[in-house]
């Protein structure tokens, strides 16, 4: 179980104190599936940094099975279990799609599961197998592979950020079926950045983050009504905090 | 002195482990130099070496019946203060397919300098398809600078196919490498340089293409990694005299104290001449860094497999 403890990053900005997050806490049980979303810019991206350790908590904890999170590097991060598809993946010359499933599962994998890894996120596998993942690769192949990598190894816990960004229906529908799998198979929790309907409507709970802190908090039931009375959801947050 | 070549000694068992990993010559002909002499070699049927009698080298003949060939011709220096000059020729038929592995390894446990100057050239005749592979590599705990001065020229005739893949592997504290080639009409060429510099190392590498005859196409590939205080220079020159394309792309990480500068020249002088160049020089991306971090590799770990697979 994921545990996120008033969890604040701050950063100067001209000498300013900018807080980006704001004393946020939550959990996600093991094999639940959790959907972030929310206004462009309100911190969604910025909190999965934190939780991966690209960037340092300013204040706050992340406990992951018992485990204090808080202080560790993102490869320790890693080696505890969790997964993390970055949104805009870089990339890498002279490193094949192959290599990198490799190191993203941490042995040599057959071919034919490299394969398989690629074809789940609609790439035709052999086509791409010994490609470099450069800039010969479009931003949705990229994204794909990026996909791919974590799902190349069994994490504890697996964050996509905006996994919809740049993908064709297509692959989406795709990706969706993938997410599906993991969360039927329940030994992996998953939090999901997003914007988009279908993987909202697939989570067990929902959390709004707006202007650096949680909104709202609740099972999907009631947050798709929060969401979808066709006003964007901070507005619907504010009238009803207003009723 | 002749040797057998499953007797080598351990030293030079080691060194040709880098510059051949085909494990030096398990099939084709091959000829070993070691501190300039050549002390042993072996022909095919399709493949005859022969040794130069008005200078150091080696004359290498390839019939046209020689396909998917090849042939190993490394050379081992192990000795301080010595400076080694040897010209190969290489005379390749019309239409053969060949492999060359070539590359020097120099293992220098004192004081004095130990230098190989190799003077490769290359006649290759029509539609005759040749792949030269070139590993430089130095070791030893001496003072002694490990120098490689490698000196190629390549004739292609009509229609040839030339792949010349070059790596400068690790410990050459000197290098400066002159390459030349000369294309006659629909010849191909395609150069992939890699090469890696350390601590107060220098590398130069001039490459000249001219692009004489109609429809010919070359590309060059330069990628480099310089770390420490070492410098690097690269001057790749692509010269268009006819209906030709040609493509240069220099790609540099810089790390530490080192310098790198990378001067792609394109001369185009016929109105269908098409030539480009690219060329960057920059760090290591921290995002790269920051993805395999997130794969559970330290930042040591995703700096060497940065670097490693760049330089692939």
């Amino acid at each position: 179980m994921l545990q996120v403890k008033n969890l604040t990053y701050k950063v100067m900005e001209n000498g300013k104190e900018v807080t980006l997050l704001r004393d946020i806490s939550f959990d996600v049980q093991d094999g639940e599936m959790l959907v972030i979303t929310g206004p462009n810019g309100g911190g969604k991206s910025t909190l999965a940094k934190v939780l991966m350790g690209l960037v340092p908590a300013t204040g706050g904890e992340i406990w992951l099975d018992g485990q204090n999170l808080t202080q560790l590097a993102p490869d320790e991060r890693a080696k505890a279990g969790i997964g993390y598809a970055f949104q805009q993946p870089p990339a890498f010359k002279g490193m094949t799609v192959e290599r990198l499933l490799n190191l993203a599962a941490g042995q040599e994998l057959p071919e034919k599961t490299c394969c398989s890894l690629l074809g789940n996120v609609g790439l035709c596998a052999r086509e791409y197998l010994k490609r470099e993942v450069d800039a010969t690769l479009s931003g949705g192949e990229r994204k794909r592979i990026e996909i791919a990598t974590v799902l190349a190894k069994k994490h504890k816990l697996c964050i996509f950020d905006e996994p919809e960004a740049g993908i064709d229906l297509w692959s989406f529908s795709m990706l969706v079926k993938q997410f599906e799998q993991i969360h039927q198979e329940k030994d992996q929790s998953l939090i999901l950045i997003s914007h988009q309907e279908r993987i909202i409507q697939m989570a067990d709970r929902i959390l709004i983050i707006n202007d650096a802190k949680v909104e709202q908090c609740g099972n999907r039931e009631e947050m798709m009504n929060v969401l979808f009375e066709g006003q964007p959801a901070c507005v619907c947050m504010k009238e009803r905090s207003e009723d | 002195m002749e040797w057998n070549k499953e007797e080598l000694d351990a030293i030079t068992r080691q060194v040709l482990a880098q510059i051949d990993t085909d494990n030096f010559g398990k099939e084709g002909a091959y000829n070993l130099r070691y501190n300039g002499t050549s002390v042993c070699h072996g022909d095919t049927e399709h493949i005859k070496i022969k040794r130069k009698t008005d200078r150091q080298g080696i004359d290498v003949y390839i019939s046209k019946e020689a396909q998917r060939e090849q042939v190993h011709i490394p050379v081992v220096l192990a000795v301080p203060g010595m400076t080694d000059v040897v010209y190969n020729d290489f005379y390749i038929e019309e239409g053969a397919d060949i492999t060359i592995v070539a590359g020097c390894g120099i293992h220098n446990a004192g004081c004095d300098n130990a230098r190989h100057d190799g003077i490769h050239a290359f006649h290759v005749g029509k539609n005759a398809n040749v792949r030269y592979e070139e590993k430089h590599y130095g070791e030893g705990e001496g003072t002694g600078e490990k120098i490689l001065n490698p000196v190629t020229e390549i004739e292609l005739e009509e229609g040839a196919v030339f792949t010349l893949d070059t790596a400068q592997i690790r410990g050459v504290d000197s290098t400066v490498r002159k390459t030349k080639v000369t294309m006659k009409d629909n010849a191909r060429l395609y150069v992939t340089e890699r090469l890696m510099t350390h601590d107060a190392q220098t590398a130069v590498s001039d490459i000249d293409v001219e692009m004489n005859g109609a429809g010919t196409n070359a590309q060059i590939i330069s990628r480099s990694v310089a770390k420490g205080t070492s410098r690097q220079n690269f001057h790749p020159r692509a010269i268009g005299n006819a209906a030709c394309h040609a493509h240069i792309q220099c790609d540099s990480i810089i790390m530490e104290q080192a310098q790198v500068a990378s001067i792609p020249e394109i001369d185009a002088r016929h109105v269908d001449a098409a030539i480009i160049h690219e060329a960057a020089i920059g760090r290591i991306n921290d995002e790269q860094i920051m993805k395999l971090r997130t794969l559970g590799l330290s930042e040591e770990e995703a700096e060497n497999v940065i670097i490693e697979n760049f330089l692939q």
